[in-house]
């Protein structure tokens, strides 16, 4: 699915973690594209992969944890022979910037806030403290924190204001491309809201191109251009946010759209049966089988791969064609 | 006193558990008090659901623990079936221990690795020497694990705990208490843990129950999930009541600017719908609560009157109580 527009590109990851039981395959060869100016969500339930993904691209993985790539390309540079020292110097932060998950605990309780800014900086970059402390004062305001914030402790700040100063850390040294990993997760529903709306005016005033994941696919409806959903270690769908909403093709993203409640209606929420699969001994075949209400025998050997239908949507499953729109 | 009209009230009238006037407040270093729950009169109407939402902080989990009497309250008071709870001794005490349950967020945070299954769900039978054989004890767990479809109960009952996913032990947390047959169920965040796909799971089990007879609270910040199975909805923030109504009116027309935009701000899955945020900050610190109304610094409309003087809880319609000067 090469895109003239593609900022970054991904092909055929793969992640596996060695644990005491065996390999876990967490993703398991995944390939996409992220246009420029947009942002993808990337929603899958616990376990689904989802942060093994963002951290197999920055390549920031565990030691138990061995990648494979055909390609990883951020900003037409092919990253996988990189060294560590020259993705740290000429992408990671400069191009392609993360905010990790539970981010609110990664900042260190033992520094003040602007000490972090310019720990970040100086792994990346060679800035002088005092512009370092500049422009953080000034991304602070822009995030709607007081820049006098900069002599805090992290403990000193609510979980909100921490995510704040994550997201202006992330942007200080104007990437092009930013990773949110669960940005929202722990936050209070009102907090998170103004997170989002933050968020979206970042995004147009830096001109970002961005992943933003999510377990929340209602989260996901509120942020996202396209939508890639991830189940047990790959991406079964990848679509518009509308086409996913409005014209899911995959049985796992019809059951979980259809698991989230609307505040709106009246309506009980349904379930899909049984759990999603354990990772080192996933089922043979289509590894959504086992709880898929179509499932026929061709699926419980052959595992579908990730096929484009029109529109520039993607999807795996052996029946496919049924759920495309005419 | 109020003991003698007690007795003579025939179970199965008037509220199942009520609160009046209920504060709770914790002592803080330096001479500061905390008032995690300021002055909450509730009733739950047996067979009815009632749901209490508000942000971290609001005082929510608090409140239920005091219900439970897990919790004393500073003043005020808690009744169950007409008695303070307080004053509860012997077997009216082991009666109410056993009728009102409470399935805490996360459980089995920190469980032995050990325990099983069994051990957990027959926790409270065995400690408060309900019944003591081992096969009585297998049927009550048996039972139990079949009501929150658990089955075949054979098949998870000597599973530990530490092998089950998280909506598995979600189910575990709900049957150890209805083990103890109870009469009120208190949930804490019930589902907020749980994957999507598996949270309608075990919200259909709540279902089921309700139609059984048990009485719900269930205490969320996640309004959503609430809204297919409460029949009344109490709103709190910084430790009062804020608004109170039938669910479905509150949700879809809330008075109060706090449930306003605690509702605004709850994702939709619907790409052509945004969230908003309403609210301006973030909820104060419960030590120092602010003047008149509690939520004035955050709300769009408020005005010079709402920073000296503190709003009452009034009926605004019928049936729909706001504490907030403009609610109309
Ligand atoms: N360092 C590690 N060692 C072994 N296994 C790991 C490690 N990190 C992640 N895993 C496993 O890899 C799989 C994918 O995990 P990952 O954290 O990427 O999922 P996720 O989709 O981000 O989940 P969540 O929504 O809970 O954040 C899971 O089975 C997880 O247990
Ligand atoms: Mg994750």
């Amino acid at each position: 699915m090469p895109s003239a527009t593609s900022i970054l590109s991904v092909r055929d990851l793969h992640v596996t973690f060695s644990t005491p039981r065996g390999p876990l395959y967490a993703v398991q060869g995944i390939s996409f594209d992220l246009g420029e100016g947009e942002t993808m969500g990337l929603v899958g339930e616990s376990g689904s992969g989802k942060s093994t993904l963002a951290l197999g691209i920055l390549r920031l993985l565990p030691l138990n944890g061995k990648w494979t790539a055909k390609s990883i390309s951020v900003m037409g540079q092919d990253v996988v022979s990189m060294s560590e020292r020259d993705l740290n110097s000429a992408v990671r932060w400069t191009k392609l910037a993360y905010v990790p998950q539970a981010s609110q605990n990664a900042l260190d309780p033992l520094y003040r806030v602007g000490d972090q800014f310019v720990e970040t900086v100086a792994a990346h970059a060679k800035v002088e403290r005092e512009d370092v402390l500049k422009k953080a004062g000034t991304l602070l305001e822009q995030v709607g924190v007081d820049p006098a914030k900069l002599q805090s402790y992290p403990w000193e700040l609510s979980g909100g204001q921490k995510q704040r100063v994550m997201i202006a850390m992330a942007l200080i040294l104007e990437p092009k491309i930013v990773i949110l990993d669960e940005p929202t997760t722990a936050l209070d529903t009102i907090i998170q809201a103004q997170i989002l709306e933050l968020f979206k005016q970042m995004r147009s005033f830096q001109k970002l191109s961005s992943i933003f994941i999510s377990h929340d696919i209602s989260v996901i409806s509120n942020i996202a251009d396209r939508v890639g959903v991830m189940y047990a270690g790959s991406l079964v769908e990848m679509a518009s946010v509308s086409d996913i909403f409005k014209n899911p093709i995959h049985p796992y993203t019809q059951g979980l759209r259809e698991s989230v409640p609307d505040v709106r209606k009246n309506k009980p929420i349904s379930f899909i049966p049984g759990t999603p699969p354990d990772m080192v001994n996933p089922p043979p075949g289509c590894r959504f089988h086992p709880r898929c209400p179509y499932v026929q025998e061709v699926c419980k050997k052959s595992d579908p791969p990730l096929l484009p239908y029109p529109g520039d949507h993607y999807a795996a499953c052996h029946f496919a064609e049924r759920w495309v729109k005419q | 006193m109020g003991e003698a009209i007690a007795v003579s009230q025939p179970r199965g009238s008037g509220p199942i558990l009520e609160t009046r006037d209920l504060k709770v407040q914790f002592k803080l270093k330096g001479g500061h008090k905390l008032s995690a729950v300021d002055g909450v009169t509730l009733s739950i109407v047996r067979n009815q659901s009632l749901g209490i939402a508000g942000e971290s902080g609001s005082g929510k989990t608090t409140l239920g623990k005091t219900l439970l009497r897990i919790q004393k309250p500073t003043t005020g008071t808690v009744k169950f079936e007409g008695r303070d709870v307080t004053k509860l001794r012997g077997k009216e005490l082991r009666e109410f221990q056993r009728s009102v349950q409470m399935v805490f967020q996360d459980p089995f945070d920190a469980i032995d690795p050990l325990f099983t299954v069994f051990d957990a769900v027959t926790e409270g039978v065995r400690v408060g020497r309900i019944e003591k054989s081992r096969d009585k004890l297998e049927a009550i767990v048996s039972d139990a694990l079949k009501r929150v479809q658990l089955s075949p109960p054979e098949e998870f009952i000597h599973r530990r705990i530490t092998s089950l996913s998280g909506g598995q032990r979600q189910r575990v947390a709900i049957a150890r208490s209805l083990a103890m047959n109870p009469s009120v169920l208190v949930l804490d965040e019930p589902v907020s843990m749980l994957d999507a796909s598996v949270r309608g799971g075990v919200i259909s089990i709540m279902e089921d129950l309700k139609k059984s007879g048990t009485t719900f609270v269930t205490i969320t910040h996640d309004i959503a999930t609430v809204r297919f199975f409460t029949d009344t909805l109490v709103v709190m923030y910084l430790g009062q009541v804020v608004e109170t109504g039938a669910t479905k009116d509150v949700v879809s027309d809330p008075l109060h600017p706090y449930s306003q935009a605690l509702i605004a701000a709850v994702p939709v899955p619907d790409p052509s719908y945004h969230v908003k945020s309403l609210a301006k900050g973030e909820i104060a610190n419960a030590a120092a609560p602010p003047s008149g109304c509690r939520f004035h610094p955050r709300c769009p409309y408020a005005q010079e009157r709402c920073r000296v003087e503190e709003p009452k809880l009034r009926e605004v319609r019928k049936g729909r109580f706001a504490s907030c000067h403009f609610a109309q």
